[in-house]
């Protein structure tokens, strides 16, 4: 596959044979000097076949780790295709700046915009400097102050959701990392701005939620947005981490789950074997999808916005009333 | 971290617990022990033998070192507000199991059962000291003061109704986190929650948050650690998350003490840590810090 790297999904492992077999046979029919395209096509035709039917049928768990892969395209890599003129700001102005959450200004077609998300890191050593993309309190710190800053001169937010969850960590204990996501929620939720929250990747708990609560909430076909890990629910429910399978399954924690329970607006749709096989396609999805959103938003007086998004957050649990 | 549960209206039994993943720790079992008339208790942590009644008598803290035990929402209306003051409101919404979860409805049955409560939290309006107000008390003992849909909503409609009654809001959590049985539903309700708080800016009505023993997780990274004044029992663990993800996460040893009510205090992130004895007067003391906008209307 294009991004050919070491790491492979256990249920692409059929595809994979049959790659390694063409390639076999491209080498052996090299050395001998035979043409063998008919036999390579044949397989070829085969292993796409293959790949249209696992994807279409994937698992919960299945996406859970297409969203987790490693070559998953990050935050960083689609400004690039999506956006122009891109300005990193740095910092929240009280503790530090956080490489985990990046945030800025760049233009969306024209328009200038506030740009925000978790950024993983794409190799060891930067997701060791990225704290595997998930913030610290002054990470959400800092996005509150880039939506308000959004808010004073009137630009869309536009927030990229890729991160396990916020970071658990001593010191993210003692600067409040509760207190930070709570902020950044209410905040967000009552920018007079309109709001897009795109879920790239993983949508981990209340670490995705500080930047989710948008006007509209796209997500990609394969991202997952849950309010515990697979993992944490397995081990909860059955004491055992490795039932995360059957977790995933439960929690209906897929683009089609979220969308029939109104969690999200919209499902972009990703290339046959994930937003990673194909990073132009995927960021020109996500253009389109933008545009279509922004463009009906902005064209919403902002008290009617705020209305309507005080009751999207309101109206999504579900309970008895007798 | 194995601690006792003291549970209120069955005669003060302790109850062993277990932890679950988040190290929230949660009520091993439920039925109903029988216990002798003259029961005393032992203090958690100081291990004195306290006789029941004293224990009740001073608000269900130890005497001889103030460790405050758990208490329930009906205990705590009762020890709080002014007698016959409290009418309750939104007790028509409970929980039901919109993902057909594995085994969630039984939890529910069971947890009504025991605790007499049909959701975690109880809200309503009251009088304190005199003074009208609305509030909200979370009850751990039913399953675990998790926030699903149901509590989220009893607490955004009791927001609503302090907005456009204009009363003042306290709300005491306790509170392991989001209803994981509801999924996304119980994180949707961290946005619902904050946004009707926010809400209450509008109109300056004065929001408190109590934080008691535990407010962790989802609960407290939404409306609990949002209150105009954020005040805290001594002594009760207040977090985001569980100690033991730190823990397998980062191998860090944490201090004694870590997200205790006076490790938040010192890192800044609540006002102040009242004893449960002192609590009726000083949240009085504040309601009325807060009545001036409202003589000046009449």
């Amino acid at each position: 596959m294009a991004n050919g790297s070491n790491y492979s999904l256990d249920f692409e492992k059929p595809i994979k044979e049959l790659e390694k077999r063409i390639e076999e046979i491209r080498i052996f029919a090299e050395e001998k000097q035979i043409d063998m395209s008919e036999e390579i096509q044949r397989i070829e035709a085969k292993a796409q076949h293959l790949r249209k039917e696992i994807y279409r049928s994937l698992t919960p768990w299945q996406k859970v780790q297409i969203a987790r892969h490693p070559k998953r395209p990050t935050f960083l890599e689609y400004i690039d295709l999506i956006f122009t003129a891109f300005v990193e700001l740095h910092g929240d102005r009280l503790f530090r700046d956080d490489p985990a959450l990046v945030g800025g200004l760049a233009y969306f077609e024209e328009i200038p915009v506030t740009i925000l998300g978790q950024q993983k890191g794409r190799d060891t050593k930067e997701n060791i400097y990225r704290n595997f993309g998930m913030p610290h309190p002054e990470g959400y710190r800092k996005a509150i102050r880039l939506m308000k800053q959004a808010e004073k001169f009137g630009r869309p937010v536009i927030t990229f959701v890729d991160v396990a969850g916020a970071f658990p960590g001593k010191e993210a204990e003692e600067r409040g990392q509760g207190e930070a996501v709570a902020k950044a929620i209410m905040e967000m939720a009552a920018l007079t701005v309109p709001t897009i929250v795109v879920v790239t990747g993983e949508g981990g708990s209340g670490g995705a939620l500080a930047i989710g609560t948008g006007d509209r909430v796209l997500m990609l076909e394969h991202a997952y947005y849950s309010v515990i890990s697979p993992e944490g629910c397995a081990s909860i429910l059955w004491k055992n981490a490795a039932e995360a399978p059957k977790a995933a399954e439960v929690l209906q924690l897929t683009a089609d789950d979220l969308l029939a329970l109104k969690v999200i607006d919209e499902i972009i749709p990703e290339p046959l074997g994930g937003a990673h096989t194909d990073l132009e396609r995927t960021a020109a999805a996500i253009k389109k999808s933008l545009r279509k959103n922004l463009r009906e938003l902005m064209a919403i007086d902002v008290k009617d916005l705020l209305e309507l998004r005080y009751h999207k957050f309101r109206g999504i649990g579900r309970y008895v009333e007798e | 971290m194995l601690k006792d549960l003291f549970r209120p209206k069955q005669k003060y039994v302790t109850i062993r617990q277990r932890e679950d993943d988040n190290g929230i720790t949660f009520p091993e079992q439920l039925e109903k022990k029988e216990l002798p008339d003259g029961l005393w208790i032992k203090c958690n942590q100081c291990n004195q033998m306290i006789y029941h009644k004293d224990l009740e008598k001073n608000l269900k803290v130890c005497p001889k070192c103030q460790y405050h035990f758990r208490i329930g929402a009906w205990e705590r209306i009762e020890y709080l507000v002014d007698p016959g003051t409290f009418h309750e409101l939104f007790a028509n919404i409970s929980s039901c199991d919109p993902l057909g979860f594995p085994e969630y409805q039984d939890k529910l049955n069971k947890f009504k059962k025991a605790t007499g409560l049909n959701e975690g939290v109880v809200t309503g309006t009251a009088q304190l000291e005199g003074i009208p107000l609305a509030i909200g008390v979370m009850d751990f003992g039913f399953v675990g003061g998790s926030m699903g849909s149901a509590l989220g909503e009893r607490l955004v409609r009791l927001f609503e109704y302090a907005y456009n009654e204009d009363l003042p809001v306290i709300t005491f959590a306790a509170s392991g986190g989001a209803r994981m049985q509801e999924g996304i539903l119980s994180l949707m309700q961290m946005a619902a929650t904050c946004q009707a708080v926010n809400r209450l800016a509008e109109k300056a009505i004065l929001f408190i948050s109590v934080l008691t023993d535990p407010t962790t997780g989802g609960v407290f990274a939404s409306f609990a650690s949002q209150g105009d004044i954020n005040i805290a029992e001594p002594g009760a663990l207040i977090g985001f998350a569980g100690a033991r993800v730190i823990q397998q996460t980062t191998r860090q040893t944490l201090p004694p003490g870590f997200q205790r009510s006076e490790f938040l205090l010192e890192h800044g992130i609540i006002d102040l840590i009242v004893n449960r004895k002192e609590l009726r007067s000083t949240l009085a003391r504040l309601l009325r810090f807060h009545q001036r906008r409202k003589r000046e209307i009449s």
